[in-house]
Order: C-alpha cells, then sequence, then structure tokens
C-alpha cells in the first residue's frame, strides 16, 4: 500500500509530531479508527440516547414520538415485578460480590504460602471462569434438585434432615443463583489477587516476622490495604457482572419460584420481547445505565488516583 | 508481556509441617472439592441410565460406559419438535465464533496500534469513550440495534450476529492491544518511520509479529467470551443460527414428559467442551489474558 500518511516524511523529524504551521494529519491512522469512530459514535452513543429518548415517549407496544417526561419512570417503579427484580439482584449483588471476594481472596492467599502444586491448585480453582452462565447454571439446577440431587444422595445415605433444596424455595432461590455465580466467579478473583499479591515486596515478609506480627494481623492490616488496586477491580468486575446477571438466572431458575429470582436485565428482557413493553424496557434499561455508571466512574478514577500517587505522580 | 505470576511465592517461607500447613492444605483440598464436584456429577451423570440416576447416588461411578447419551445430546436430543441434538449449535457457534474472533482481534489491533503511535486529533476522546463504553449494559443498545441491523437487512442472520459481537468486542480488545503496544518502545517506531515506513507498513511488518502473544491472548478471550455468549445470540442470531448455548438451554428447558437427565448432561458437557479444552491447553495465556484485560487505563 501506498504511503498515504505521506504527509509526515522522513523530512519532519519523527518525534515532533505536534503540527506547526502547515496541517500534516496522518491520513491513515485516521482512516484506520474509522471504524472505531462509527461503532463509538453510531451503536455505543447513537443507540444510548436512542434508548434514552424512547423511554421519554408514550411508547407501549409501538414505538411512539409522543414527549411523556418521566412517566415511564413512574410506571417502571409502579410495576411490582421491577421493584422485585431490584430487591433480587441486591441482595444478589451482596452475597455473590463478597462471596466472590472472599473465597478467592483465601485461595489465592492459601496458594501465595509456598503450597506445592500451585499451578495445579490454580487451574482448579479457575476453571469455571472459562465456563458459560447458561452451563454454569444448568450444572447447578441439577445439583440441588431435590429429586436427584445432593439432598437426595444425602438422605438417601441416611442422613434424613439434609436439605439442599434452594432453587424450589422462594425465600433460598437467590442464594442458589449467588452460590452458583461465586462457584463461577471465585477463581477470577483469586487470578487478580495473586497477581497483587506477587507485587508485595519480599522483605515485608521478613519485616513482620521480625517484629513478631500475626499473620493474620499482618494480611489485614498491612497486605490488604497493599491490594487496593486488585481489590478494585475485582470489585468492579464482579458488581457489573451481578448488575447484568442475566443467563445464569434463566439457566438455574429461570426467574421462579414465582418471581423470587426475577432481576432487572430478565425484567428488560421479557418486557422487550415477550411482554413487548417498550416504554418500561428501555425506561430500565436506561435505570440500569445510570447504576453501572455510578459504580465504575468514581472507582476508575480512584484507582487512577491511586495508581498515579503510587508512581509519585501526585 | 508481564508474566503475571513470577515464579517463586512471595508468600511467608514454610517452616516444617506445622498445624496451620497442615491447615492450610485442608483448605485447599476443600476448596478443590467445591470446585470439582459439579463437573463430577456432571460427568459420571451422563453416563448413568434413568434408573441409575434416580437411585439418588449422584457421586457413584456409571455401572457401564455407556456413550449412547452423549450420541443422543450430540445428534438425537429434542428442543421442542426439533431433535437434531446440539451439534446444529456447535456448527453454528463455529460459524460465528471464528469469524467474529479474527475479526475484533484485527479490528482491536489496528485501532490499539493507532492510538498509541499515531495518536491522530482526538485519540485521546476516542480511547476514554471505548473505555466508558465497555461498561454499557447490552440491554441499553438492544432495541435500537435489533432496528438498526433489520433496517440493514442482518437481522436474524450470520453477518448479523458477527458484527454484533465485533462491535461489542472492541472495547476490550482495543484495551488489550493499546496497553501492550503501549510497552513497546516508541524509539522502534520512530526507526521505521525514519526509514519511511507508512502507517500499514509498519502495522503489517513490525507490530503484528511483536504482537504474536497478545494476538493469542485477545484471541482467546475473544473467542471464549463470544462462544459462551447468550444473550446475543439469543437476540441476533435467528433461529437458523442460534449459537450452541441457546440451543443447550432450549433443549433442557423445553423436554416434554420425562426429563433424560443423562442426555441433557452430556449436552452440557459437550457446550462446555470448547472453551475447556481452551483453557487446559492454553494454561497461563488464560490468566495473562484475565490480568491484562481488567487493568483498564
Amino acid at each position: 500500500m501506498v504511503d498515504q500518511s505521506g504527509a509526515r516524511t522522513t523530512a519532519s523529524p519523527p518525534g515532533r509530531s505536534k503540527v506547526t504551521g502547515r496541517l500534516r494529519l496522518p491520513v491513515a491512522a485516521m482512516a484506520a479508527l474509522t471504524p472505531a469512530w462509527l461503532i463509538i459514535l453510531l451503536v455505543y452513543l447513537g443507540t444510548t440516547v436512542w434508548t434514552v429518548q424512547i423511554s421519554l415517549t408514550k411508547s407501549r407496544m409501538l414505538p411512539s414520538s409522543e414527549f411523556a417526561g418521566l412517566s415511564q419512570y413512574q410506571r417502571l417503579f409502579g410495576t411490582a415485578r421491577w421493584s422485585n427484580s431490584i430487591e433480587n439482584v441486591l441482595t444478589f449483588g451482596v452475597v455473590y460480590v463478597l462471596g466472590a471476594m472472599v473465597v478467592g481472596l483465601l485461595l489465592a492467599i492459601a496458594i501465595d504460602r509456598r503450597v506445592r502444586f500451585e499451578s495445579a491448585w490454580r487451574t482448579m480453582f479457575l476453571y469455571p471462569y472459562a465456563l458459560s452462565f447458561i452451563v454454569t447454571g444448568l450444572m447447578w439446577q441439577w445439583l440441588m434438585n431435590p429429586e436427584i440431587g445432593i439432598q437426595a444422595t444425602a438422605r438417601a445415605a441416611g442422613l434424613g434432615w439434609f436439605t439442599f433444596d434452594w432453587t424450589t424455595r422462594s425465600d433460598m432461590a437467590i442464594y442458589a443463583v449467588a452460590l452458583a455465580g461465586i462457584w463461577q466467579s471465585a477463581g477470577l478473583v483469586m487470578v487478580l489477587m495473586l497477581a497483587g499479591l506477587r507485587g508485595i515486596d519480599a522483605d515485608l515478609w521478613r519485616a513482620t516476622r521480625i517484629e513478631g506480627i500475626p499473620m493474620w494481623r499482618t494480611y489485614l492490616t498491612i497486605v490488604l490495604p497493599q491490594l487496593g488496586p486488585s481489590v478494585a477491580t475485582a470489585f468492579m468486575l464482579l458488581t457489573m457482572g451481578a448488575v447484568r446477571t442475566f443467563d445464569l438466572v434463566v439457566a438455574l431458575t429461570n426467574g421462579g419460584p414465582g418471581q423470587s429470582t426475577e432481576v432487572p436485565a430478565k425484567f428488560i428482557m421479557d418486557s422487550l420481547f415477550a411482554r413487548q413493553d417498550l416504554g418500561l424496557a428501555t425506561a430500565g434499561a436506561t435505570v440500569m445505565l445510570f447504576t453501572v455508571m455510578a459504580v465504575t466512574i468514581p472507582i476508575l478514577y480512584a484507582r487512577d488516583i491511586w495508581t498515579r500517587r503510587q508512581n509519585g505522580r501526585l | 508481556m508481564r508474566d503475571p505470576f513470577p515464579a517463586t511465592a512471595r508468600g511467608q517461607r514454610p517452616q516444617r509441617l506445622t498445624t496451620a500447613r497442615i491447615g492450610l492444605y485442608a483448605f485447599l483440598l476443600i476448596a478443590a472439592l467445591f470446585f470439582l464436584l459439579p463437573a463430577y456429577v456432571m460427568i459420571v451423570t451422563s453416563f448413568k441410565s434413568m434408573g441409575e440416576i434416580r437411585s439418588a447416588q449422584i457421586f457413584s461411578l456409571p455401572q457401564m460406559l455407556d456413550w449412547s447419551y452423549w450420541l443422543e445430546a450430540w445428534s438425537s436430543a429434542c428442543a421442542g419438535v426439533n431433535c437434531n441434538g446440539v451439534s446444529v449449535g456447535f456448527w453454528n457457534s463455529v460459524k460465528i465464533t471464528v469469524p467474529a474472533t479474527i475479526l475484533s482481534v484485527l479490528l482491536g489491533a489496528v485501532t490499539g496500534y493507532a492510538l498509541s503511535f499515531w495518536k491522530p486529533p482526538g485519540s485521546k476522546l476516542l480511547f476514554a469513550a471505548i473505555t466508558i463504553g465497555g461498561f454499557i449494559p447490552l440491554q441499553i443498545f438492544l432495541f435500537p440495534m435489533v432496528r438498526a441491523t433489520a433496517a440493514l437487512g442482518l437481522y436474524n442472520s450470520l453477518a448479523g450476529i458477527v458484527l454484533v459481537h465485533v462491535v461489542f468486542g472492541l472495547p476490550l480488545t482495543t484495551l488489550l492491544f493499546r496497553n501492550y503496544y503501549a510497552a513497546i518502545p516508541v524509539e522502534l517506531f520512530k526507526a521505521a518511520r525514519v526509514d519511511g515506513a507508512g502507517f500499514w507498513r509498519i502495522f503489517y511488518a513490525l507490530m503484528l509479529p511483536l504482537s504474536l502473544p497478545m494476538l493469542v491472548v485477545a484471541g482467546l478471550m475473544q473467542m471464549t467470551g463470544i462462544w459462551n455468549d447468550f444473550l446475543l445470540g439469543l437476540v441476533f442470531a435467528g433461529r437458523d443460527n442460534l449459537p450452541m448455548t441457546v440451543q443447550l438451554n432450549n433443549i433442557v428447558t423445553t423436554t416434554t414428559g420425562q426429563r433424560e437427565y443423562n442426555v441433557h448432561m452430556a449436552a452440557t458437557v459437550l457446550t462446555a467442551l470448547v472453551p475447556l479444552v481452551a483453557y487446559f491447553v492454553s494454561g497461563r495465556w488464560f490468566v495473562r489474558g484475565i490480568t491484562a484485560g481488567s487493568v483498564k487505563g
């Protein structure tokens, strides 16, 4: 290909790309970025604006352009199914995020204590993360099936008191979803934390041993604060996963029993395709967007400051 | 690319076999049971007859190695009235995953390269927008994207679902490559410029060969991500191109009459097989992908 970016030829020293005087643009680079610009402007920005705009109209089954203020949002929060799904995703989110963080962190700490067969342990704990949520959901659905699952096996073995039937009980089903989620994602947290632990100065351990500080206190008060960015990253990834949860619920409980595991992402899908209520679906999606942004932007910002402070640039 | 796990652990040095040490291994063993048992149960059950399954011994080994349920899962399990097993979904997933992975990795490589070395006006803004775009929940795009792909004649088509995957893969792949190129000495690029090489020449002859590790990592991440996708396939692929995950879920949830757990579990294992093989074969590359993809910005 002919060098389309010929504007910047060898005549101009490469380091000095800031153009003064005549405009010299890297045409080929701009052409190469066109798909990315188109995707950002048309898909990411365009469809977001479109969705938010629909949520402010009277649209129901068919799109309408008649402005309706925030009435769709009023309708949305007046819908029991939606408030219900928000409650569920909060319960799920807290249990899932905290559970995966604690399990993942413990696994990382255990593996970091110079155990034998380190990579074998790591492989065992991380493989669920390679599985889809559909596969994860179906696996746990069978394990928790009272007729053929763990409960039946335990009872057949004489443990008559044993119960593990969460997916069939509306008060426990959401915890079943969280358990399956933790099983799938704890390995991710382990990997992130392990990378953070390996970045900690080896002298620290010698110092704390000489000082006679108990191990649990070293981890809690010295190591954990140093893992700040890893913790923030894991927290952010898990929280976003929790907000978006859809496939896992579909495969494990399909929202049931009753509405006990309905979640916003599923509510939006059902409103869009099964119930064909465009107004509710777009209002729900907009609420979801703002929730995600409210969580991620402060964390991204805080992590940026943290890294810059570490590098002595702040 | 930095290896996320340098060879030696930095935790405290072990002191003989103390109680703490035994407790540590006990913890690891219990954790391993928790992570492995579901997969074990799934595999043994896929060989058991329905009678064996009802005898409520999910941990027992099958009486014999009967592959017939696997065969049924692959070629004749029913989703409603369609009795073609998961094989159709498997090939659909291949047809979706291969082009979508290649295209999105290439797009990410080119975009990351242009953003890292050429920085045309607006680069900073574009990169910020891409980073934020990666966080937007997919639900917000669905209705407009359905309308847009329908207007382009791509809704419910193979080309449509591939395009959708490329579009939504852009943030991750761009980020991976931009961060990767940020670690390449800029002097290398400048030298190529002095030699008179242009944008594409530097990309093909210098940057692509240099980014082989990242091509593998990004390809791996995209491949597993696209293979495991459910939502986009459900909405955009159309009845003739449903990916394996969607078909598996249909087979399991639409069964009428007696539920054939053995067939269903075989179908589930089959669906999990491709990403699992990729995971076990690729080893540390998978881990690198996770750490490289999560350290955003």
